[in-house]
């Protein structure tokens, strides 16, 4: 199997280890990626705010040359990523005119036959043959945490149920793992506060860590890396807030993958978190 | 040579402002067949339709046609005048120059063209018309009412007090409805089961009232007067006639763990039961599903026990063929279920309930007495939320309309609530607040008022259990989006009212109409409410679209005077546009063949074979029959008919092949 790769600006810097998992899981797997060409910028979260032609000029480019590349599908890892491109398609579809006004301005032809597929969706097509070749079960309790963009707006990604999402859940089952009955499932972490606001979200995370374990919780496992940070990174916040020393990892659903598959966990930028990956008898918590 | 009348109305400005109509009054004198024509500003006024009874007798008219509005519209008044003066109203055509030309067009030469070639097509089918006369059945007078909740009860009983039998078909060992139900009503708070059992015994003790319960319909056969309808009756497993309601098999039936469903699966039940305490009959039936004998082969204790010997193990259905003359819809609706909502936890939860499941709890009738105890563990609830619109107007729910109860029974049950808790909490999440109606916005005045219900206009978007209570997220519109959390120890979700279950099949074997929602269409939506589209069937109550009591009740009495009225005719007049099979001088008979495609391609079953014998009964030749008291006119078997056989009486294939040749 093969697949086109789109790993765009966080899977590059603050979330390597997203990257890394999930190139190693894939590989054990037997999925060959191929990544975009000369891919550039998706347009995150300040290029829809700020001006409209270029949030669809920038993901328009990045399909344009996926198609020309040969490509019929591309994983975008990334939630924002893989929102962006979808919001971007569905919109240039449904608006002839602006296609051919976004054609026009990334100087490429674009057809809109790719088809963008996020990393839940791709190891769920493999969950027989993750299934099998599991040799270290993740025997833990694990709180799946979806986040916002992956299953919203509805329409756009089309994705799970919206409310109460069940793929990754699926997933972890299938490598050994219990997932614990969570309301937080999509809750907000705070999102792009992460740079500008980090009192929000060390107040929004923090709710989200807390009840995890509280749930008995011994990991939260993500597929988004703006999550990721906000629940890893902003980890000193979040328990200066929280007066408590919560020790619990944020994981990637392909580093928990990786480990059930037996995988060196240097391979997977398990080094790279910042609360370390490591389960305490106290259930995350550490005073 | 015919002599027709051509008569051009003005409407006033409506046709008269586009058209030409003095034109067109002169060009239709030159049509050949044409003896006068003339135009009037007001064709349907009473001086209007008096020149034209004149014109009549003065011109001996044997046609005429109306060029005015829609025949919808008209029709029966010109027809009305022209039978008074002598011609047989089937020789009087309308043009339709209002919706088919001025409406729809520009001013002009070409306008003023047009409504002259739209009368002159009329005339020349005019010149082939046939003088027809009505067609009279004969009307059974006994209605049908399905549904035995409020609504059905008050239509059995209106028409059995105007003198008429009735037969009330309920599908339920009880009849009764949602009614029975409930706690207290709004806007009086006043016991629904106090008014209403009340009700349920009048009907029962009528004594032109035949009740049958745990009964359902199965099929409709005839047309308005004449209806023949199958009904099933479910086996009760139990000789009516001997069962003296004692209750003996209730009490010592040793199945007693079955989810209740009067009481919303917050109680249990025996497998023989009756649904609640003051069921009309009071005679139980065994629920095979659930019954140990029928599981297992064993048990027979009610048999053993019972007095009079009662219990029929081996019952089955029967089906029962009853002549009808009218039949009135009055099935209700349906709950949406709390288990639709994922964003409230897909009523995994004891402590999310329903609205319909409030009332049981709230009712003195119910699982608790009355006590407010919350589902799940029985502790008294301190803090309750109740959240409006649950599904109603949410087009991802598939629910875009108001379920117009709500509003009204939230503020109620949340006064429930107070009352019985006085130290309670109560909150409502609301959208709008629509308490339209006679004390119904001073009823919800008083829930904040006097009874210090907090209303917090915003949706709920999350509900979680965390450390045994109910995290209700939600938002306050009023104060700019702040986020509201409440910790409640119990939510009543007011879920979204929708057709009854099974509604849409019942449409469809009594050949009314139904909406996208399921819901029984009336014939027009404000001029005819309770009558559907279906001559001789009639609606009553939410199975048209959610109403309240007082509005079910009161177009139940609507829908019971329209059946009095239709049964204070001897016999029905019908239009006589319906289809007939020619017949020829022997030995053909007929053009008909007997191929009988058009048996098969009749959506009202008004087609039969007809036998022609010889004198010493020899059967020579077997045609096709059209019954005029079923056919409706459709044309269906007119297409289908491949010698052409049949034609629409009012419509033939030469009557439309004239008005086409003419253009």
């Amino acid at each position: 199997m093969r697949i086109g790769y789109y790993p765009g600006c966080s899977l590059l810097g603050s979330s390597r280890e997203f990257d890394e998992s999930t190139r190693a899981v894939l590989k054990a797997l037997g999925v060959e990626l191929e990544q975009v060409p000369d891919w550039n910028c998706c347009g995150a979260s300040s290029a829809h705010i700020l001006n409209h032609e270029l949030s669809l000029a920038l993901p328009a480019r990045i399909l344009a040359l996926a198609e020309q590349a040969g490509l019929t599908e591309i994983l975008a890892p990334c939630a924002a990523c893989s929102n962006r491109l979808l919001s971007a398609q569905q919109e240039l579809e449904k608006h002839p005119e602006l296609k051919a006004a976004i054609e026009k301005a990334i100087e490429m032809p674009y057809q809109g036959t790719v088809k963008i597929v996020n990393i839940l969706e791709v190891l769920d097509r493999l969950k027989d043959r993750i299934a099998e070749k599991v040799k270290a079960p993740f025997t833990k309790h694990v709180a799946s945490y979806y986040g916002c963009l992956l299953v919203r707006p509805p329409r756009v990604v089309n994705f799970d149920r919206p409310e109460d999402p069940q793929s990754m859940d699926l997933l972890l089952k299938a490598v050994g793992a219990t997932p614990v009955e969570w309301p937080f499932k999509t809750e907000c972490c705070g999102a792009a506060f992460s740079v500008t606001r980090t009192d929000i979200v060390a107040k929004l995370s923090g709710k989200l860590v807390k009840d995890a374990v509280n749930r008995g919780a011994d990991a939260i496992v993500v597929a988004c890396p703006m999550c990721h940070s906000n629940l890893d990174l902003r980890r000193a916040e979040i328990n200066d807030y929280l007066q408590k020393e919560y020790a619990i990892p944020a994981m990637f659903i392909t580093q928990v993958i990786g480990l059930a598959l037996g995988l060196d966990p240097r391979d997977l930028g398990l080094h790279r978190h910042m609360v370390p990956v490591e389960f305490t008898e106290t259930a995350g918590v550490q005073s | 040579m015919s002599r027709i009348g051509v008569f051009t109305c003005h409407c006033g400005e409506n046709i008269g402002a586009t058209v030409d109509c003095a034109k067109v009054a002169e060009m239709c004198k030159d049509i050949p067949g044409v003896a006068y024509s003339v135009d009037y500003k007001y064709m349907c006024s009473d001086p209007g339709q008096r020149m034209m009874q004149e014109a009549i007798k003065e011109h001996k008219l044997d046609g005429v046609v109306v060029a005015a509005c829609s025949p919808r519209m008209h029709e029966p008044t010109f027809r009305r005048a022209v039978a008074n003066a002598g011609v047989n109203p089937y020789m009087c055509e309308m043009a339709n120059l209002r919706e088919h030309c001025s409406w729809v067009h520009e001013k002009g030469e070409a306008t003023t063209h047009k409504a002259a070639d739209l009368i002159r097509v009329l005339v020349e089918k005019i010149k082939h018309n046939e003088p027809l006369f009505p067609i009279k059945v004969p009307v059974t007078r006994t209605a049908m009412v399905i549904g035995g909740g409020v609504g059905g009860i008050q239509v059995a009983l209106d028409i059995a007090n105007g003198g008429h039998k009735v037969v009330l078909v309920e599908k339920s060992p009880s009849i009764g409805g949602h009614m029975s139900q409930l706690s207290e009503t709004f806007p009086t708070l006043d016991c629904s089961q106090c008014i209403l059992t009340p009700r349920m015994v009048e009907a029962a003790q009528h004594p032109n009232i035949t009740l049958m319960t745990y009964s359902e319909v199965e099929k409709v056969d005839g047309f308005i007067g004449n209806f023949k309808v199958t009904v099933r009756k479910k086996a009760r497993k139990l000789d009516e006639k001997l069962c003296t309601g004692c209750g003996l098999c209730i009490q010592k039936c040793p199945n007693k763990k079955i989810s209740d469903e009067f009481n919303e699966g917050l109680g249990t039940r025996t497998a023989i039961y009756v649904p609640f305490p003051q069921a009309v009959p009071n005679k139980p039936v065994i629920d095979t599903l659930n019954c140990t004998f029928y599981k297992t082969g064993k048990c027979k204790v009610c048999e053993k026990l019972c007095p009079t010997g009662a219990i029929r193990f081996e019952q089955e259905d029967e089906l029962v063929t009853l002549d009808i003359g009218a039949i009135v819809l009055a099935t209700g609706f349906k709950l949406m279920k709390t288990d639709v909502f994922p964003e409230y936890g897909y009523g995994k939860s004891k402590d999310i309930i329903d609205g319909m499941q409030f009332e049981r709890l709230a009712s003195a009738s119910g699982p608790t007495s009355g006590v407010m105890k919350r589902p799940s563990d029985g502790k008294e609830p301190e803090t309750v939320v109740f959240i409006a619109c649950s599904g109603s107007r949410d087009r991802s729910k598939g629910v875009p309309y108001c379920s117009k109860i709500c509003c009204m029974y939230t503020a109620k049950h949340a006064m429930l609530y107070k009352h019985k808790v006085h130290s309670g909490k109560a909150y409502v999440f609301y959208m709008d607040i629509r308490a339209a109606g006679k004390d119904y916005d001073e009823f919800v005045r008083r829930a904040i008022e006097e009874d210090d219900v907090k209303y917090i206009r915003g949706r709920v978007s999350k509900i979680y259990e965390e450390d045994g209570k109910l995290v209700v997220m939600g938002a306050d519109t009023l104060m700019g989006g702040e986020p509201v959390e409440i910790r409640a120890d119990m939510v009543v979700l007011a879920t979204a009212v929708q057709s009854n279950e099974g509604s849409e099949e019942l449409a469809q074997t009594l050949h009314v109409s139904y909406d996208t929602y399921g819901f029984f269409a009336e014939a027009h939506p404000k001029l005819r409410p309770v009558e559907t589209n279906t001559a001789g069937i009639f609606l009553a109550g939410a199975c048209q679209a959610p109403r309240d009591i007082p509005e079910t009740v009161a177009q139940a009495s609507g829908a019971a005077a329209k059946v009095v009225g239709l049964f204070s005719n001897d016999e029905l007049t019908r239009e006589p546009i319906v289809a007939v099979v020619n017949r020829l001088p022997a030995p053909a008979y007929s053009h008909c063949v007997g191929c009988f495609l058009c048996l098969s391609a009749c959506p009202y079953q008004a087609i039969e074979q007809e036998e022609i014998k010889s004198r010493s009964g020899e059967v020579i030749k077997t045609l096709a029959r059209i019954n005029p008291g079923l056919c409706q006119g459709c044309g269906t078997c007119v297409a289908t008919c491949r010698t052409k056989a049949i034609d629409l009486q009012g419509f033939s294939n030469e009557q439309i092949y004239a008005e086409l040749m003419t253009l």
